[in-house]
This record gives C-alpha cells, structure tokens and sequence, in this order.
C-alpha cells in the first residue's frame, strides 16, 4: 500500500541529501519524517497556517503543500538552517528575549518568514512586518512580542553591518 | 504570609528568557509528533457520517484483512465510559452502541502507514440506524421523549437531554429589584467557539506485555508483585476482559439532574463517593504501558488509561512532551490516547496518531453557545442592587466539563463589583454536536460579555461615566461576595486607573466623532480551583528539588508546560531560594514515572500552585545549606545569604564562599541533598451550599480593558484599533511572560469579538450537523493584519497567599475583551451589540435598525444629573 517510492535529491541547510520518498510527498512530510528535521512544524495539513514555512531559494514557501519534487534543485533552508556554527541567527535570539515564542509551535514558520524578510529590508516598519508575517497564524501571543523580536534583530544586525 | 519586597528579590519579577526559549527558536524543541520510534504503526480513527444513530454492526474483517493493516479497533474493545469529571462519565474511547455528532469516533486502525490506514478505514462496514437529532438547544431542552434523548435519562420521567441544572439565589433578587431606581433587561447570545491550538492533537503508546511467567519485562524498573507472578494469567498481546462490558469499572454516576440550593442549606460534601480508583494489581492486563500525549492533564489521562483500558496505574506512564498550544483544548482525555493505547496492546508495537486539522474542529470542546437573559437593577447612584441572570448551554453531544461550566457560568459573576443580590438559573444541555467544555475563561467570558454591556447601559441609564460606575460598585479587598467566595487582594481599581489613563478615556468617551468609540469592561477569574476534579485530600501540586555537587539543581515537576512558562517558574524559584544563576537549573517535567503529581493546566491554577510547591521545596533546602554554613563559620543560621552564585554573612559580605562549597558542606553534613515540595488549597473558605465549593478559588485576579473601534456606517465593518489590558496577577514573577499572558489572552477575546464562530450547516445549507467550517481558512482566526495595537499594563496587589504574592494571569485577562469592544461600538455608533460575532452583517443590521428607530448617531454624553427613567 506504500505506492511508488523515488529518490529525490535535495539541498537542504546546505547540505545534498539523496532519500527514497512516496511520491506523492510534501517537502514538509520528507523534512520531518525522512530527513528527521522535525522543526518545521504541520499544524492544518493544507496552507493555512504557515507553521511549516521554509525558504525555497529564499522565498517563504509553505512546504505542506509543495510538493517535494518542486523543492529538487533549490536551496531549502528550514528553522534548522538559520543558525550558525557560533549561535544562534539574532532573529531566534531576540525571539527567546522578547518571549515571542510561547508554545513555539508557529515560531519556526514564522522565523523563516522574518528572516525573508529582513533579507529583504534591514529596517522593516511595523507595517511590513505585518504583512511578512500575513501567513503566519500565531495562537498565543497577539503578535505583539513577535514584532517586538524582529524589530530588536534587525537592529542588531544592522548594527552588526 | 508575608512576602519579600521587590528590592529584595534578585530574580523574581524581573523578565527571563524561558528555559526552553532557545530550543523553540532554533527547532531543537520536542512536541509528540516530532517523536518517531521503531516499528512504529499509523493509526487513524473511523467517524461518523451521522448527528445521531444506533450501531447496528461494525464489520472490519475485510479492513483486517487489507496487507499492512496490523490491528482495528472498535467500541466493543473499550466498553468502558470515562469523563472527565467522575460524576458525568458519558463517553467512550470509540463509540459503543450509538453515535451523537458528526465526527464521533467509531473505529480505528494501525498499519504500517498513513496511506494504509486510511485506505482501511475504507473498508470498514457500519450499519448505522439514523436517529432524529437535536441542533438547537432550545428543541433539547424541551424533547419530551417522543424521540430518543441523546443520553438516556437518568430517572425515567426526565430528559435525558439535560446535562446539568442548577439554580441558586443569594439575597432577595425580587425586592431589591423592585426597589431599584433602574432595571435594564435584555436577552444576549454568545456564539461558541474553539480554541484552534495551532498543534494539532497527537499521541504514541507503546506497550510491553509481560512475559508468560508473569515476570515483568518492561525494561529497567517494572516492579512485578508476588501475587501477579503467581497468578500468571497472560492474555498475550490482545486485550481481554474477565467483566461484562463496563461493569467494573464504571464511575459512580449518582449526582441528580438538579442541584437547587439556597445559602441556607447546610453543604454537600463533593462527591457521592467519588469516582472509582484506578485498578491497581488486579488490572486485567499485565504490561507497562507508556503514552505519550499533547495533553494539558497527564495525570488524568493516566487515571483513565489505567481504568479504561485495564491496566494497573502504576505501570502507566504518561509522558508530556511540549505541547503546542492548548487553551483548555486538550484539558480532558480524548480517543487518539486509548486508541494508541489499545491498538499498541493489539500490536506490540508503537502506534501513532495525529488528527487532521479537521479532526481538532470535531474533538473541540470549545466554549459553550449561550443563551443568556440578564436583568440588571441600581439605585439612583448608580450602585447595583439585584441581578437574575438565565442561561441556556449549549453542551454538545457530551458532558465534557459540562457540571463545572453550569456552574461557573453564574458562580464567577460576583466580583469585583458588589451586588446585593443575585440569582441565577443555569441549564446546560446535549445537542448532537461537538463536545463544549472549558476554553480560556471557563463558562464566565459568556456572561461576563452579557454583564458589562448591562452595566454600559445601566451607567448610561443614571447619568454616569462607565468607568466611574464601575468604581463606584468595587467590591473591595479581603471580604466576600454575595455567594461566599473569598476574595483577599484585589487590585481592579488601580487596573481601571491604569486603562483610563492610558487610552485617553477622558478625552475620548462620548467626544469622537460619530463612528468612533471607545469601551471599557472589567472581570475577574480564579487562580486554580480549591477543589480537586476529583474529591482527595492530596496536594493539588508537588515538585521534588535536589542538588548536585556541581552546584546544579534539578527540579522534577508534574506541571504541564504548554507554552506559559511553568518550567521557568520553577527554575526561576530555585535558583531565587538557592542563590545559583538560573542556568544551573535543570527541570524535568510531565512524567508520571519520574514527576510528582500536579494536576494539570486548566483553571489557571499552575503560577499559584505549582509556585508555591517549588518555594516549598527550595527553602526546605536552603535552610540546610544555610545551617551547615553557619555551623562551618560559627555564626547564627539567619546571618547566612545565598545570593548570586554565594553564600554571605549578612555582616560582612566580604565573607563569602561560592555556593557550590556550601551545597558540598550541606551534603558533607546532611547526606545527599533533596527535598520535596507541595501545595494544597485552603478548604474553608466557600460557601456553605450545594455548589458552594465551585469557583472558591485561592485568590483572584482582576482586568479592565478599554477597546477603541472604527465603526464603517455604511458597511458595518469593525475595525479595532487599540485594546489597553490593565491586570492585578498579584505579582509578576517574570514580566514579560505576564505581558504575553495578557496580550494573547486580549487577542483571543478579540477574535472571539469580531469573527471566530464554531456553527454547522442546517439541512438547507449541506449535511445537518456538519461543522461548517473545519479548517484554518474559514474558521477564521486573527491574523498579524487583523490584530489591533494591544497594551499590556501589569497591576501587582502582592497576594498574601500567592507565590511571592502572585495570582494567575493566563486567562482573567481575557475576559473583558468582548463587552469593552461591545461598549465601544455602541459609543461609536449608537448599535447595542448583543450577538457574537459582532461581523459586519451582525453590525450592519444593526445599524439598519438604529437607522429605522432614529436612535443611530453618538450617544449623549454622561450628565451626572438624577436618572432618567
């Protein structure tokens, strides 16, 4: 009952990883459950939530709904792939000091959106942040905290150059 | 108990990053479904197609049959009722003989994979017998038997669809109202909604029977008792029963339909008995069963594991891992963790489940549609008189919380304003939809919404500033209210200062320009219940501390950490008692096996309780560090400070030593270094009535809000800009978690306020019953775009009982959401909003209305001047 299994060939977190997928997966099933990269989070099975936003050559992509053979031949880069070998991205510093993430379910999918988007524009206005962060439902904070977050990284890292 | 001031706390009330921030932020963070181990099976769960139907028949032979199925489950494996109230057990893990909505599950399956298990459910025969069904609560309560009741009655002659009623009276609601200078009346519906945690529910059992001697074999620490081993009956890996289906361990059911008290009546003791305890030895089947869960109770859910599927309580595990979100959602055994359980005992081999989105909109146990009738009187001043108030709940297919939220949904009223007088007449009732139950707030946003517009009006009505109403009807601190509750601090008049000023209120109310308004509500919550769900007089909340030689502590706790922050309460508390960086704490949390017993995460009860456990158990060790460095230095125990990562002479701090000596000298002294710690509520401090136990609470929170709103005449589209939260959590331990306490909770309200409605279709728009909308999409939740400014603004009345003279602030601070927007549209436009959701069709025909009547436009500003009446 497996149905037809393929290898697909995957850049993720810069790393090339060749596995045996169903073909009809989502990139966010092979991530979590053939990958074992389990930070990208399944909150509605259907794109409507945005817990399982990664970055597909940089752009946001809700990869519960992609395809995983789409993601063949781009760069995915999940919640995972955003730290550093010396700390953590100042995005998911700043999230941890602002208790932007409370139960830390969305808190991947939306630090992929925000890193997108102060890939974008180092100095976001609160409005921009609104609509970076559009598809991403949050349940517990009221957003606040999570712009509050952003705003303190992106400073940082503008003054970091 | 007196607390410490602020300049003495080096930790406490100060903002810290959560102990398991930065695992939530980098992906490292573990939730039940990130958990995979070998030979693990998928299951999914057959439900059903109908409201209300008699199984005929189940025939799963050909879903047996399908290769990669390993095991189906139905009803008939698990005849055994649960609920989690012990007195309302009405539901079981997979329906028995009749189904009560759309959705109730019938059937489940394990296989080798998702795929499988799903194509099996396919196969899955169901002869169903349709029944009529009850939607409307109104046709429940009124069924006279002529078509079955949704649950049989419990005496004959009554109506089986009637959950719970209760009628209480405090004072003489009639005289005072007769006496009152103004009486306003008016009829208010609340839609339900749901609580849409963004992780979906999931659970993993795993099972190790036995071996056929009858020695345990379940891995390091199963302990086999004597009279176990001898018995040797083994049933292999399948569950069997020696008992008629539910016999043995049916719960007692014995409360009777109506509690009807007067305060005069001398009490009941909760419980006819009390519920069953679980099996311990005798248990039918012989292994180790281990459940993993994204629940809020672990250790209700390891009571009902136990029972239901028969296995002896000490040698279930329940394992919380991070829960991803919860608001009362997952506050109640659901059928995924007897399912994983059962087809784990079936299979041998672990079982997973996780619920489509679609499956969370069906299990919800959501907040309750009401129907409620308020009739509100104050005298000339503007000081409230007598209240009646008559509810109709809307209880879906079981009982849920049902008895608890018939109760709160009169009982939670009475402060933080006095009113001589109150009535109230609660009935909740079954219709065959989703089970309601408790969501942020239990059973008290509802009429607090329908309250505070009536207070709006009553303000109104005498010439009165709203805020300046409220004031003048405070309730004040350590007194009682008119159903006995015991109130001590109580800080809802400086929470009122606090939203008034920060929104500009006095420029604002009556002064914008027509379309523009601005609102204020006020509320209060409990902080825990002081009476357990079950009746024991065992501690509601215990931590167990010990100390490593390296200067580290480790905390196990039986709290539920679903995203609040208890686990950095507790390391937050150690290291503030033992003086070590809160980094050298480490905390253990949610494990049956390892943690002591707390009840769970409902009724914001955890900061208070599981609080003051841990200061229990931290100042049972400080105190032998302390003596055995006093007894090294040869000075008193009280000179002795353990602070910043040393311990001081209070005298002359330039004697010092690093901490980590002193825990060794403790240990050199002492032995090895642990203590526990628990908290149990105070017992005499409610009133002495039938119910007068329900919603005594250890302390009180208090809120005030103020919402300003945009209100579109032509449209009715609601726009709220701001929303100002003032709330009295007694102290905040760690601020910033209070802020996003606060923040979320005034957000949800919000949603609640402007769009959220959890209805199903009518016959004329699909499948009656059906939910109408169980998706993420068109149950719409408040997005970034959505969501108004929110200021939180935190109140500290420093609590005597409280943790450092800290109350709950996880769920008060919603309340008032509702009725402050309520308040501002109708300063806005004129438009009394008594229906949720206040959506632009539900405004715009207002506004029709106020048009036809000539009453759109801004109110008139307070006069101050006598009443018009």
């Amino acid at each position: 009952m497996a149905g037809t299994t393929e290898v697909v060939r995957l850049n993720v977190n810069g790393d090339t990883r060749e596995v045996g997928v169903p073909t009809h997966y989502t990139l966010l099933e092979t991530l979590r459950y053939v990958l074992a990269l389990t930070g990208s989070k399944q909150g509605c099975d259907k794109g409507d939530c945005g817990a399982c936003t990664v970055l597909l050559d940089g752009v946001p992509t809700l990869s519960c709904i992609t395809p995983v053979w789409e993601a063949e031949g781009k760069s995915v880069t999940t919640v995972e792939g955003l730290a550093g070998p010396s700390g953590p991205h100042p995005l998911q510093d700043e999230f941890d000091l602002n208790g932007a993430a409370q139960c830390g379910f969305c808190t991947p999918g939306i630090l992929c959106s925000a890193a997108a988007l102060l890939e974008r524009t180092g100095t976001p206005t609160r409005d921009e942040i609104k609509e970076a962060l559009a598809g991403n439902l949050c349940r517990c904070t009221g957003y606040t905290k999570i712009y509050d977050a952003i705003e303190a990284a992106a400073e940082r890292m503008s003054a970091a150059g | 108990m007196s607390h410490k001031s602020k300049s003495d706390l080096r930790l406490i009330g100060k903002s810290q990053r959560k102990i398991e921030g930065l695992a939530k932020s980098t992906g490292r963070a573990v939730y039940t479904d990130d958990l995979a181990f070998p030979g693990m099976l998928h299951g999914k769960i057959l439900r059903s197609p109908h409201p209300h139907a008699r199984i005929l028949s189940v025939d799963v032979s050909k879903a047996e049959a399908l290769p990669g199925v390993h095991a189906v489950v139905t009803g008939a494996d698990m005849p055994v009722p649960y609920g989690i109230i012990p007195w309302t057990p009405d539901e079981y893990p997979l329906c028995v003989d009749r189904v009560r909505y759309i959705g109730d599950g019938v059937a489940a399956v394990a296989a080798v994979d998702e795929d499988t298990a799903l194509a099996a459910l396919e196969l899955i025969d169901v002869e169903y017998e349709e029944l009529p069904a009850f939607f409307d609560p109104v046709d429940a309560v009124e069924a006279d038997g002529s078509t079955p009741f949704i649950h049989d009655a419990k005496k004959p002659g009554w109506n089986g669809n009637v959950t719970k009623k209760v009628k209480l009276e405090f004072g003489d609601v009639e005289e005072l109202m007769d006496s009152s200078a103004v009486v306003v009346e008016d009829d208010y519906f609340f839609e339900g909604t749901t609580h849409t945690p963004i992780e979906p529910h999931c659970a993993i059992g795993m099972w190790e029977p036995d071996v056929v001697d009858g020695a345990g074999h379940g891995g390091a620490g199963t302990v086999v008792g004597g009279s176990i081993a001898a018995e040797g009956a083994i049933e292999g890996s399948s569950i069997v029963r020696g008992s008629p289906p539910g016999a043995r361990n049916a719960a007692a059911s014995a409360d009777g339909q109506t509690a009807t008290a007067s305060p005069a009546k001398a009490s009941a003791k909760p419980g006819p008995g009390g519920p069953a305890a679980p099996p311990g030895a005798e248990a039918t089947n012989r292994g180790k069963l281990t459940v993993w869960s994204a629940t809020q109770v672990p250790h209700y859910l390891h009571r009902e594991l136990s029972r239901v599927l028969d296995v002896d309580s000490a040698r279930v595990r329940v394992i919380q891992p991070l829960v991803g979100g919860a608001f009362g959602g997952k506050s109640e055994p659901f059928d995924l963790e007897f399912c994983v359980g059962a087809l784990a005992m079936k299979t041998g081999r672990p079982v997973k489940i996780l619920y489509t989105r679609e499956e969370v909109f069906y299990a919800h146990r959501g907040r309750h549609p009401f129907h409620m009738r308020y009739r509100t009187g104050c005298d000339q001043e503007g000081k409230l008189q007598s209240v009646d108030a008559k509810i109709l709940l809307d209880g879906g297919a079981y009982a849920s919380f049902g008895l608890v939220t018939t109760y709160y949904s009169g009982q939670l009223l009475c402060a933080p304003y006095a009113i001589p007088a109150y009535r109230f007449d609660s009935t909740r009732v079954y219709t065959n939809k989703p089970a309601c139950g408790p969501k942020r707030g239990h059973g008290s946003v509802q009429p607090r919404f329908a309250f505070e517009v009536q207070l709006d009006r009553l303000a109104e009505r005498v010439g009165l500033d709203p805020i300046e109403f409220r004031r003048r009807n405070f309730i004040g601190e350590h007194t009682r209210t008119i159903n006995e509750l015991r109130i001590t601090s109580n800080g809802f008049l400086e929470c009122l200062e606090a939203v008034e000023r920060a929104s500009g209120w006095s420029k604002k109310f009556r002064a914008m320009p027509f379309g523009r308004g601005i609102g204020v509500a006020g509320s209060t919550y409990i902080s825990g219940t002081n009476y357990p769900i079950y009746p024991n007089e065992m501690p509601q909340s215990a931590v167990q501390m010990q100390i490593d030689r390296s200067g580290r502590v480790a905390v196990f706790s039986g709290a539920s950490e679903i995203g609040q922050g208890c686990d950095t309460l507790v390391a937050q508390i150690a290291a503030e008692e033992l003086g070590i960086p809160i980094d050298y704490v480490r905390v253990l949390r949610g494990d049956t096996d390892f943690t002591p017993v707390d009840l769970g995460a409902y009724s914001s009860r955890v900061t208070f309780m599981l609080g003051n456990a841990a200061i229990d158990a931290a100042r049972k060790l400080r105190k032998l560090v302390i003596d055995a460095v006093a007894d090294h230095w040869e000075v008193k125990s009280g000179e002795v400070l353990l602070a910043g990562g040393y311990a001081l002479w209070v005298p002359d701090t330039s004697r010092q030593m690093p901490v980590r000596e002193a825990f060794n000298l403790a240990e050199a002294r002492h032995g090895a270094l642990g203590a526990t710690g628990s908290y149990n509520t105070p017992k005499d401090v409610h009133g002495e009535y039938r119910g007068g136990t329900i919603g005594a609470s250890p302390a009180y929170s208090f809120t005030a809000h103020v919402a300003e709103v945009e209100v579109d005449p032509d449209t009715g589209v609601v726009h709220v800009k701001s929303i100002w939260v003032a709330h009295d959590c007694g102290r905040a331990l760690n601020p910033i978690l209070v802020e996003g306490q606060m923040e979320g909770s005034a957000y949800m309200g919000f949603g609640e306020a402007l769009m959220e409605q959890q209805i199903y279709k009518d016959a004329d728009h699909g499948r009656a019953g059906l939910h109408d909308a169980p998706s993420l999409l068109d149950y719409r939740i408040p997005t970034a775009l959505d969501t108004p400014e929110l200021e939180s603004l935190i109140v500290e009345s420093i609590d005597p009982e409280g943790p450092y003279g800290a109350k709950e602030a996880g769920e008060g601070p919603l309340h008032p959401s509702i009725p402050a927007i309520a308040n501002a549209i109708y300063d806005a436009v004129g438009v009394r909003m008594t229906r949720l959701p206040f959506s632009a069709p539900s405004v715009w025909r207002g506004l029709n209305v106020a048009r036809e009547n000539g009453t759109l436009g801004k109110p008139a500003a307070p006069s101050r001047q006598g009443v018009e009446v």
